[in-house]
């Protein structure tokens, strides 16, 4: 069974976002792609300052069996990247919800999020 | 996925928390729990790998010999009972049916271990070239398991499970014995480039012969290993994999086996004339190993570019390497570029190749 934590939000892409106290979001991917890429070999994360529309691919993610793009989930200017990744792109795996989040935004829009699917409709969406 | 073949221990596999996929028809653990830490742990330990969609096959009769000679490239004449042989068996054209494992049992009795995807391929091809030779051709493909049993604390192991002296079956040697209560034919072969052995047995005595060897090998650090790592394991030791670096339009001889083709060894064989003459142009194309010093996976058909950026080749196999922590694989290209500087395209990022002679990382193996 999957990990969904309550209290953030998710795209049918995968990702997820969580809302942070100063107006910024956090962005990672879900237990499920973690679980569904397998064993994660690296993580290119997009350069702090870069904006995204909501959908446009902010990165890829490797694993032994495939690459995959990234999906912003929301628009919005890069504020943090998880650098940690680069050498440490296993974090995904074992942490995808804290030490594996890949960037933090500054959403165009604040509101954004709430457009997002929450963890009910997230489960339901990897059945 | 209704069709798909399963080995005695499809259900072991399940319970082991195994990701069950479709390999060459088969349903196959790709991974138990990563593959990169099972690799790992073969390196380090032992892992044990369930192989028994491999394809086995008895060729018996008084010129079983004469014949296998006729049908592979390597020297099966210098088999004894005991010994085991590593060869392509190739088309008239050069190009390969398949790689295989003759083992010698006896003066009229071998048996040989073929590719899992290429069973009915090779039965076919075999049968159609034993046609003028008293041979009679058995698939024993659905009779055996086998279990590999592979790493630096592998041959202990399995020792400690079985009453005959197994120091004496050097490495390409085979015995026969008991392991754990069930009968094998012992090999002291594998496909990962560490010591160990492959354990040949009744499909019957699977599950007992695998939870035995898992139960007294968990404690020295042996961990089931799916696919996943037999490939990387593979790789990494600069083994080819049927259908990558040797296929119909790859001979022995592109791909750098060959020490595999003894175009002198006494007997015509299939495909001879056309592998004599690739030696004597010189190959047009060959068969490279490299590594990139970067983490990002190179892909199988990815172009190989030149120094201008044209295209000149196309990657066979490509993944991580866990131990070097770097992207390995292997290249088809022109002979001529082989020692020019050579590159891919990766996301739009231009990542040279270094072409090294493998394997990759030393290894243990008798």
């Amino acid at each position: 069974m999957s990990n969904i934590p309550d209290g953030l939000r998710y795209a049918k892409s995968h990702e997820w976002l969580r809302p942070e106290s100063d107006g910024t979001v956090t962005v990672g991917i879900t237990d499920y792609a973690q679980s569904s890429l397998g064993d994660i070999t690296y993580v290119q994360v997009p350069k702090v300052g870069a904006t995204f529309q909501a959908g446009e691919v902010f990165g890829v993610v490797e694993s032994v069996k495939a690459a995959s793009d990234l999906y912003a989930p929301v628009a919005g200017t890069v504020v943090a990247v998880n650098a940690a990744l680069d050498a440490a792109p296993e974090t995904v795996n074992r942490a995808p919800y804290t030490d594996g989040w890949m960037m933090r935004l500054k959403p165009a829009d604040p509101a954004a999020a709430a457009g997002l699917l929450d963890a009910a409709a997230y489960a339901q969406v990897i059945g | 996925m209704s069709e798909l073949k399963r080995t005695p221990l499809r259900d072991f596999h399940a319970t082991h928390g195994a990701r069950l996929v479709d390999f060459a028809g088969w349903e196959m653990p790709v991974q138990y729990r990563s593959i990169l830490e099972e690799h790992k742990a073969v390196r380090r330990a032992a892992g044990l790998f369930d192989v028994s969609h491999m394809g086995e096959v008895d060729v018996r009769g008084p010129e079983a010999g004469r014949f296998l000679n006729h049908l592979v490239t390597n020297d099966v004449a210098k088999l004894f009972p005991g010994r085991v042989l590593y060869t392509p068996m190739c088309y008239p054209e050069g190009g390969v049916v398949d790689d295989l494992l003759v083992y010698m049992r006896g003066a009229d009795d071998y048996f040989l271990c073929i590719n899992a995807g290429n069973i009915e391929k090779d039965l076919a091809w075999i049968r159609g070239q034993a046609a003028n030779f008293r041979v009679t051709i058995t698939d024993r493909s659905a009779d055996y398991a086998l279990l590999a049993v592979q790493g630096p604390v592998a041959a202990a192991l399995v020792q400690r499970l079985c009453p005959t002296p197994l120091d004496g079956v050097k490495y390409y040697h085979f015995t026969s014995g008991v392991v754990a209560g069930v009968s094998c034919l012992i090999s002291r072969t594998g496909y990962t480039g560490e010591d160990g052995f492959e354990l040949y047995h009744a499909a019957g005595e699977a599950v007992g012969l695998a939870t035995a060897l898992l139960e007294a090998g968990r404690p020295q650090g042996l961990e089931l290993a799916g696919l996943g790592a037999r490939d990387s394991l593979r790789l990494e030791a600069g083994y080819p994999l049927y259908g990558h670096e040797i296929t119909a339009e790859i001979s022995p001889l592109t791909a750098g086996l060959g020490w595999t083709v003894k175009l002198d060894k006494g007997a015509d064989f299939v495909g001879r004339a056309a592998l004599q003459a690739e030696k004597q142009a010189g190959s047009a194309r060959r068969v490279v190993f490299f590594r990139t010093g970067d983490r990002r996976i190179v892909r199988a058909d990815t172009p190989v570019l030149d120094a201008t950026g044209a295209a000149v080749g196309r990657v066979l196999s490509g993944t991580l390497s866990p131990i070097l922590n770097e992207a390995i694989g292997s290249a088809l290209v022109p002979a001529a570029s082989a020692s020019q500087p050579l590159a891919v395209d990766i996301r739009g990022a231009r990542v040279p190749l270094h072409v090294v002679k493998p394997p990759f990382v030393p290894l243990k193996k008798s």
